[in-house]
């Protein structure tokens, strides 16, 4: 799912891509802007979600190619049922007006036009295994003072025979990054229709070749 | 070839001369005051040139009332109107940062005399 329960009430447009890196441009005041490119090339519409049918109204997306070979039995059956030769990723997005959308249809970077307030969501970069500093910004320990081989750890984790546990949901070291996140509030700088490519002021999450869902903006606007 | 050489290919200007360090520019750049823009020349010793593609940039280094000034450009900004070259420098390095510590005659840098090319 790519919406919030909000946001079925409106009207939203998605479209997945891959994230290819990012560069920089100058905008017509001849400031210098990071941008990030996405390449969406082509979206297929594979499924029409309804209110009679499925209890929320969404548009279900495929994109990317796929080697045949490589196709499973659920895939082929899912493409087979919408006319379309199978995409290598799916996305669904709620959208009031999904109605609107027909199977089969192909979505381009010119869903969106420049100016336009958008929501990117990605993967982010899986980090490993990471220490309480990295992971969740604690200050860890003095530098001197005496402090002896822990500069980088956490201190105390809580009471001693009362509680006589440790919390649920402390935070400690652990595996970090690889997660689902949102970057709200983007503006498309560009679109070139041309070459499938979507130009977005800033950082998306995620590393390049990753696949990203760019959707209208939940705040402003 | 990297990926984004076709997004970038855009931003990139050709009207650039090609000059390196050492080299005496006169920088036409464009300033705007509230409404009006005009232009303002930044003359002085290129130190040094780092980046590469889009990101280019040079370093220009002046001594400006007895006050070293030194101003980075990014090559393709807009905001460069357009770069002359004065004069020629001889010189063997790429970046000349040692011209900080120089002053007056120790900071001249000798004009390359045109030799052909070998």
């Amino acid at each position: 799912m790519t919406s919030t329960p909000q946001q079925s009430e409106r009207a939203v447009k998605a479209i997945l891509g891959t994230k290819l890196g990012m560069t920089q441009v100058w905008d017509d005041a001849g400031r210098q802007l990071p941008v990030t490119v996405v390449q969406v090339g082509t979206n297929v519409v594979t499924q029409i979600r309804t209110v009679d049918k499925d209890g929320y109204s969404a548009v279900q997306l495929g994109f990317g190619q796929i080697d045949p070979r490589k196709v499973t039995q659920p895939l082929r059956v899912r493409a087979d049922k919408a006319g379309v030769t199978p995409r290598r990723h799916a996305a669904e997005f709620r959208t009031s007006d999904a109605e609107s959308y027909e199977v089969g249809q192909e979505l381009t970077a010119e869903t969106f036009e420049a100016g336009a307030l958008v929501d990117v969501i990605g993967t982010t970069k899986g980090k490993g295994t990471a220490g309480v500093m990295k992971r969740h910004g604690f200050s860890g320990v003095g530098a001197s003072h005496g402090a002896h081989r822990n500069h980088r750890k956490p201190g105390s984790i809580g009471g001693a025979s009362t509680p006589s546990r440790v919390f649920k949901g402390l935070r400690m070291a652990g595996r970090m990054g690889h997660d689902r996140q949102t970057t709200q509030s983007l503006t498309i700088h560009a679109v070139d229709a041309e070459k499938g490519l979507v130009l977005i002021t800033g950082a998306v999450p995620g590393p390049k070749g990753g696949l990203v869902v760019v959707r209208t903006a939940v705040k402003g606007a | 070839m990297q990926t984004l050489d076709s997004v970038d290919a855009g931003s990139l200007r050709s009207d650039i001369p090609s000059f390196r360090a050492g080299d005496t520019l006169k920088v036409h750049v464009k300033v705007i005051e509230g409404s009006r823009s005009r232009i303002q020349v930044f003359q002085g010793v290129v130190i040094a040139r780092s980046g590469g593609g889009v990101r280019e940039t040079f370093k220009i280094r002046k001594v400006s009332f007895g006050v070293g000034v030194e101003r980075t450009f990014p090559l393709h900004s807009p905001t460069v109107d357009h770069i002359e070259v004065v004069t020629r420098g001889d010189v063997r390095r790429a970046k000349l940062y040692y011209l900080r510590k120089r002053h007056g005659k120790a900071a001249k840098i000798k004009e390359r005399r045109e030799t052909p090319a070998s």
